[in-house]
Parts: structure tokens; C-alpha cells; sequence
């Protein structure tokens, strides 16, 4: 290489040398996949975000404004469904847990590279036949509750068929993480030496195999449905409606802990890094990623308290819904342990990793509310709803996606990130995210029903002020994308540790060469020895 | 060899059973019907995986994973009829 | 956990850990398969205890004997391809091909003689849509009948490998995979024979 084409590239270029597409779409690096993943995903977060933001400007005003009602239920409907199947599922599990997982276990690649690649791509044909699904747009709610889903005229069947695609590259992706991880880690990482975002990418795999088969059967008989009418879900034909919502929970409850739980993995590294302190209680976090795995699968039920289920399932499913928030909590209360006397420096990463923690608090506060029988009578299908799952899908995941978008930055393309805009926008977004939904809480105490796109003229001056806060919010994530955009080209070479962390993925170049390690290092403790009391292997 | 002596006699096993589930069917026990039905289909069911997938000499992570989604999907079903059964 | 980690360097050096971890693979998936159909077991399972008299009507509707007679073929499939593996273990690649026709060959029959059933309970005026029963009936089979057709499909690119001596004694792990696969199909069936012809 020449010296001018040498300072042209800046750092090294590691495993983004080579060029064109076809390096691309035919590569079975785990990196290269990672970030195409990322790059999908973060194009649909950012259209489901416009999808929001036309939701709350139709919500300026008590009447119709701006949309009909139908644009409107059609609009709602883009933005859940794209935000939950195209976003947040796949967002941190196969964008940074394919670039991380082989990195912090010290392996070259996944277990089944090819597989991961098919992975990808059947991703991509799901968004495609979904993509075709909008020559009659979804007006269900992400939800798709039968009977109206089985009579309505979009094209529901054609949206079946494109989740299940997705569905099964969500599930193949899963076991890919599974085998990868209980084979290829590197000599000397034992269980317990695992960086705690392995542990909590395990858990996520774990929902991913069990629950998306799931979630499949329920379309195939939604879709069969439309097609033959089979009836099962038809009170006419002796179905029962209601079975397609216990179908529907049981996949989509446990995956709210497959967007969750990486996140907390990704928080789990950021923390004990910028507090320049071992992790507290790292066996804690990790077996609790596993109990909430399993939790999740017991409480399915607890979205259906007003749907008409026996009061005896009602009884059992609110009481099991308590069971989550222990070990949600034990993961708060050791995070906030490891910040206790630690030299925190308050780096961009750190900031997102922070208000993580506070806004998931308050999202996960305001889920026993709702897990209640009796306050949930009056809740359920308000805007207390939208808020609690706003506080912890955005406020949680998505701040944990940032969190982790900002630390990993360097080792995801040989730059660092600008620190000045990267605060505006933290600043903004925070702002912006706070005055938008907890307003929400209160519009929703007060009877504010959602998915309506008119509202008694009493609560406009709630939805005006969250509508405000929307746009704040949008103003910062442009801000913060605009940055990712220019340093990812004229960003500063990144040192191969830039945060000085102790995970493998750091001590190797940034960005990684191709088979990530010249020789395979080998592990002789546990990945949070940053000296001082509770150092050393748990 | 003494592999497909197993697999013989596993797969005559088998045989038998179909033979005796089957000829089960035409006599009315009432709910022992379904019973005997569902008791001889996991017997059955048991052979396959033990000889025919060597789930016999499986690791016990394979067994864990084997028999993991068994408990989800009795969950589910659980779950699920602690609705229907009392609405 | 006892669990030390690190088995070998990487993922495509070493032979033994490639067929574990491709075994350990097929073995997660089949727990997919049993959750896919899982939703359809709950399904009958809410609607058997809901509606007894439909379901006991209802099944008397169906071909017992044909019904017997599938499930000793799927049983006879299984028995050629373990015997297929075992002789591919040993080195013996063609009675590995022959097992596999054989298995096709049943296969193919299976689908045949569903193909029959269902024409004849089409003629009868039983469709899906019926009523519940006969809903989960073709649901149930049909999603089986897609996985024996996969199964066959998977078989027959076995074949034409084996007919490229791509197998032998030190590697067979698609066939192996595929096997297993198999038996997991016929299990399956198993349980579905009883639950509509049997015991209604």
C-alpha cells in the first residue's frame, strides 16, 4: 500500500478491506454480517420512527387532521410492526451480538458461518414479501388479533408469510449463538470467565429457538384462516379467539426479554469500564439473564387480564408476573453496586449506559401496575401502556442499543465517535424522550384510550406537550445518526482499547482483521480485573 | 452387527405396538381409550429417540436440549388450559 | 459448572468438534420443530376437552386402516435410514445408497396414500374449514406431510452425493443430521396416528 493511500484509510482497515458488494453479500464473516444486520435495522428504526412522528402529529388535535382514521390505524401499525420485527428484535441480537459474540469468546467466527449468511438474507426476503404486504397496509395493530386480523382487507396473509421468514432467520440465528457458544470459546473461559454480554446473549438464544416456532404456527393458522377459513379462532366455526392471543403472548411476551436482555448485557460491559471497578456480583447477572429467560415464559397471560380469561388463570399469571422483577432487579441493584466509590468518567457510551438504567427503573416500576388485577382494569389500553413499554423498549433496549453503538463504535470501523456531538444529542434525546412519554403516563391515568386517532378535547394539552417531546426526540437522534454518519469517514483512528476494557474484542485492532486473532489467545481469568476489592474470577 | 440387531428388534418393537394401539381402538374403554393410546405413543416415541436418534449416547448438554422444549411446550399447554378449562 | 472451555482453535480445524457442534445443532432445531407443532398439540389439547362427542364423531369420519398402514411405513422408513447410517459408520457406501431408495421409495408412498385419504374425504365433503376437528386434522397432517416432503427432498441430494462418493466412514454428518431429522418426523406421527384415528 501506498503511504498516501495508506494515510487516505486512515487506521487500518482490518476486515473492511475488501471492496465491492459481492465482499459483501456473499461473506461469511460474523462482522461483516453484524453490520449489515445493524445497517438494516437501523434503516427501519429510523422509518418506523417517521411512522411516530406522523402518529403524533395527527395527535396535535382531538380530530381527524391531518389523516383519516384509516391512515391512521394503518400508520400505528407500521410503526409497531416495523419498531418490534424489523428494529428491536433483530437490532442488538444479530447486529452487535454476531459482531461481538466470536470477538469476546475468543473464536474466529459463528459455529455455522454459511448458516448465519442464509440467516441474513432470509431476513432480507421477510422485509421483501412484507414490503409487498403494503399494496394493502396493515390497519390490525402490531398485534394482529383475530377476528378482525382474519377479516380485515389487507393483506394479512401476505405479512404472515413475510414474518415467518423473518421468524425462522431470528430462530436459525439463535441456535448459530447457542452451539457457538457452548463450543468455540477460547482455551482457558470457562463459563464463569464469559463477559456478562455472552451470558445475556445466551439467555436471548434461548428465547429465540423456543418461542419463534411459536409465534410461526400462529401465522400459518392466521393464514390458513384467511385462506380455507379452518375456524379455529372463528367462535362461529366453535374456534376460540382467544387462543390465538394466549399463541400470540406466548412467543411475544418472552420476546420482549430477546430485546431486553441484550441490551443489559451490553449495559453489564459498559458499566464496569467507565467505573474503572470489577463487576459487582457478575455470578448474580449472570444466572439472573437466565432466570429471566425462563421467567418469561410463565407470564404470558398478563396481557390478557380484560380479554375475557378464566379469573383463575388471571390469578395465576398476575402473581407469576412479580416473579420477573427479581431478577430484573438484581441486575439494577448490582449495576448501581459496581458504580458505588468506582472513578466513573462520564464518556458518551457511559451517559446512554446511565440513562439505561434510570429509565429502565422507571419502566420497570410502572410494569407491577399492570401485572395488578385491579389497577390493570383501569389501565389497560390507555396511554400508561404505551408509556410503560416506551420507557422500557426505548428507554431501555433502544438506550442500550445506543449505549452499545457508541462504546463498540471503534472496534465496528476503526474510528472514534465525536464526544461533543455525541453528548448534544445524548442531552436532546434524553430531554426530548422524558417530555414525550411521561406525559404519556399521566394522559393515560386520565382515561386517554390508545390507538384512537380521536380523543375527547380534554386531553389535548397532554398529547400537545408529548407531541413536542416527540419532535425534541427526533431532533436528537438526527443529531446522533448525523455523527455516526460523519465519523464513520472522517472520525479519528481508533487505538485498538480505546475505553481501556478487558473483554478480548479489545485486544485486537480496530477495526478486527478477518479471522479476528492471529493466534487464539488464552483466558486465564475473568474479563472484569480492573484491580481493587471483589477482583479475580467469580 | 449389533447394531442392526438393535435396530431390528426396536423396529419390531415397534410394530407390535402399532399392531396393539390399533386393535386397542375397536374395544370401548371409555377415557382408558385415550389413555392406553397416548401411553403406548410415548413409549414409542421413547424407542425412536433412544435407538433410532442415539439419544441413548447423547452428551447430557444434547439431553438438555432434548428435553428442554418438552417443558416449554407443557408449559404453554398448561398455561394456556388453566384459562380454557376454567372460563 | 465443571466446564473448562476452549476445545480446539477454531471452528473448522477440527473434524470431531465440527460433527458435535453440527449434532448439537440438529438437536436445537428439532426443539424448534416440537414447539412448531406444539402450538397445533394445544390446539387439540383446548379443543379435544372442549368439544368430546365432536371429536368422537368426528374421527370415526377417518380410514383407520390406511391410517395403521402409514404409520408402518414411516416405522419401516426409520429402520432403513438408521441402517443407512450404521453403514455408512463402517464404510459401506452403497448399501448406504440402497437404504437411502428404500427410504425414499417409503416415503413417497407415505405421501401417496394421504394423497388417497384426503381425495377421499374431499369426495366425502370433508374439507378444512368442516369444523374444528377436521381443521386441526389437515393443519396437522399437512404441516407433517410438509416435513416428510422436505425430509424426501433432503434424501434424495443425499443420494445423489452418496452417488458422488462424498460419504465414508470418517464423514457422513449430513446423513447423520438428515437422520435424525427423519426420526424426528416419524415420531411426530406417532403421535398424531393415535390422536386422530384412535382415540378421536
Amino acid at each position: 500500500m501506498s503511504e498516501e493511500k495508506a494515510a487516505q484509510s486512515g487506521p487500518g482497515r482490518g476486515y473492511l478491506e475488501e471492496k465491492g458488494w459481492r465482499s459483501w453479500a456473499y461473506t461469511l464473516d460474523h462482522k461483516r454480517i453484524g453490520v449489515m444486520y445493524l445497517f438494516t435495522t437501523l434503516f427501519f428504526f429510523l422509518l418506523g420512527g417517521v411512522f411516530g412522528m406522523l402518529i403524533r402529529l395527527e395527535l396535535l388535535t382531538p380530530g381527524p387532521t391531518f389523516f383519516s382514521d384509516q391512515t391512521y390505524n394503518e400508520m400505528f401499525t407500521m410503526h409497531g410492526s416495523m419498531m418490534i420485527f424489523l428494529f428491536i428484535i433483530p437490532g442488538i441480537p444479530s447486529g452487535l451480538g454476531n459482531f461481538l459474540i466470536p470477538l469476546m469468546i475468543g473464536a474466529r467466527d459463528v459455529a455455522f458461518p454459511r448458516l448465519n449468511l442464509a440467516s441474513y438474507w432470509l431476513f432480507i426476503m421477510g422485509i421483501i414479501v412484507i414490503l409487498f404486504s403494503l399494496a394493502h397496509p396493515m390497519d390490525t395493530g402490531w398485534t394482529f388479533y383475530t377476528p378482525y386480523s382474519a377479516k380485515t382487507a389487507a393483506s394479512v396473509t401476505v405479512l404472515s408469510f413475510g414474518i415467518f421468514l423473518v421468524g425462522m432467520s431470528s430462530i436459525l440465528t439463535g441456535l448459530n449463538f447457542i452451539v457457538t457458544i457452548h463450543q468455540l470459546r477460547a482455551t482457558g473461559m470457562s463459563w464463569l470467565r464469559m463477559p456478562l454480554f455472552i451470558w445475556s446473549m445466551y439467555a436471548t438464544s434461548i428465547i429465540q429457538v423456543v418461542a419463534t416456532p411459536v409465534i410461526g404456527m400462529t401465522f400459518i393458522l392466521l393464514a390458513m384462516e384467511r385462506l380455507f377459513g379452518i375456524g379455529l379462532f372463528d367462535p362461529d366455526k366453535g374456534g376460540d379467539p382467544l387462543l390465538f392471543q394466549h399463541f400470540f403472548w406466548f412467543y411475544s411476551h418472552p420476546v420482549v426479554y430477546v430485546m431486553i436482555l441484550p441490551a443489559m448485557g451490553a449495559i453489564s460491559e459498559i458499566i464496569p469500564t467507565f467505573s474503572r471497578k470489577p463487576i459487582f456480583g457478575y455470578k448474580a447477572i449472570a444466572y439472573s439473564s437466565i432466570a429471566i429467560a425462563l421467567a418469561g415464559f410463565l407470564v404470558w397471560g398478563h396481557h390478557m387480564f380484560v380479554a375475557g380469561m378464566s379469573v383463575y388463570a388471571d390469578v395465576i399469571f398476575s402473581i407469576l408476573t412479580f416473579s420477573v422483577a427479581i431478577p430484573t432487579g438484581v441486575k439494577v441493584f448490582n449495576w448501581i453496586a459496581t458504580l458505588y466509590k468506582g472513578s466513573i468518567s462520564l464518556d458518551s457510551p457511559m451517559l446512554y449506559a446511565l440513562t439505561f438504567i434510570f429509565l429502565f427503573i422507571v419502566g420497570g416500576l410502572t410494569g407491577p401496575f399492570l401485572g395488578s388485577l385491579a389497577t390493570d382494569v383501569h389501565l389497560t389500553d390507555t396511554y400508561f401502556v404505551v408509556a410503560h413499554f416506551h420507557y422500557t423498549m426505548m428507554g431501555g433496549t433502544v438506550m442500550g442499543l445506543f449505549a452499545g453503538l457508541h462504546y463498540w463504535f471503534p472496534k465496528l470501523t476503526g474510528r472514534m465517535l465525536d464526544e461533543r456531538p455525541a453528548k448534544t444529542a445524548w442531552a436532546i434525546i434524553v430531554v426530548g424522550f422524558n417530555i414525550t412519554f411521561f406525559t404519556m403516563f399521566i394522559t393515560g391515568m386520565q382515561g386517554m384510550p390508545r390507538r384512537f386517532a380521536e380523543y375527547p378535547e380534554k386531553y389535548q394539552a397532554g398529547n400537545v406537550i408529548s407531541s413536542i417531546g416527540a419532535a425534541i426526540l427526533a431532533f436528537g437522534i438526527l443529531v446522533m445518526f448525523y455523527n455516526y454518519v460523519r465519523c464513520m469517514f472522517r472520525g479519528a483512528p481508533a487505538p485498538a482499547d480505546p475505553w481501556r476494557g478487558k473483554t478480548l474484542e479489545w485486544t485486537v485492532p480496530s477495526p478486527p482483521p478477518t479471522e479476528n486473532f492471529e493466534t487464539i489467545p488464552t483466558v486465564t481469568g475473568w474479563p472484569y480485573s480492573y484491580g481493587g476489592k471483589g477482583d479475580g474470577d467469580a | 452387527m449389533k447394531d442392526y440387531q438393535i435396530y431390528v428388534s426396536v423396529w419390531a418393537a415397534l410394530l407390535v405396538l402399532t399392531l396393539v394401539t390399533w386393535q386397542v381402538s375397536y374395544i370401548d374403554l371409555g377415557l382408558a381409550n385415550a389413555a392406553v393410546a397416548l401411553v403406548i405413543a410415548s413409549f414409542k416415541a421413547s424407542l425412536v429417540a433412544l435407538f433410532f436418534m442415539h439419544l441413548r449416547q447423547e452428551s447430557r448438554l444434547v439431553w438438555g436440549f432434548a428435553v428442554f422444549p418438552l417443558v416449554i411446550l407443557s408449559l404453554i399447554i398448561f398455561g394456556t388450559l388453566s384459562d380454557t378449562l376454567f372460563r | 459448572m465443571p466446564d473448562e472451555g476452549g476445545k480446539v482453535e477454531t471452528a473448522h480445524a477440527d473434524a470431531g468438534l465440527a460433527y458435535e457442534s453440527s449434532k448439537l445443532g440438529i438437536w436445537i432445531f428439532l426443539g424448534t420443530e416440537v414447539l412448531l407443532f406444539g402450538g397445533l398439540f394445544l390446539a387439540y389439547a383446548v379443543f379435544r376437552i372442549k368439544y368430546p362427542e365432536l371429536f368422537h364423531r368426528d374421527h370415526l369420519e377417518l380410514n383407520r386402516t390406511l391410517g395403521t398402514v402409514n404409520t408402518v411405513v414411516l416405522i419401516c422408513s426409520s429402520l432403513s435410514v438408521a441402517a443407512g447410517i450404521t453403514a455408512i459408520r463402517n464404510g459401506k457406501a452403497d448399501v448406504l445408497k440402497k437404504s437411502l431408495v428404500v427410504t425414499l421409495l417409503l416415503g413417497a408412498t407415505f405421501l401417496a396414500i394421504k394423497y388417497f385419504e384426503w381425495s377421499e374425504d374431499f369426495a366425502h365433503g370433508i374439507y378444512p374449514g368442516t369444523d374444528v376437528f377436521f381443521s386441526l386434522y389437515f393443519m396437522m397432517a399437512g404441516v407433517h406431510g410438509f416435513h416428510v416432503l422436505c425430509g424426501l427432498l433432503v434424501m434424495a441430494w443425499l443420494l445423489v452425493q452418496a452417488g458422488r462418493g462424498r460419504f465414508s466412514a470418517e464423514y457422513s454428518t449430513p446423513v447423520e443430521l438428515t437422520g435424525i431429522y427423519w426420526h424426528f418426523v416419524d415420531l411426530v406421527w406417532i403421535y398424531l396416528y393415535p390422536m386422530f384415528y384412535l382415540i378421536g
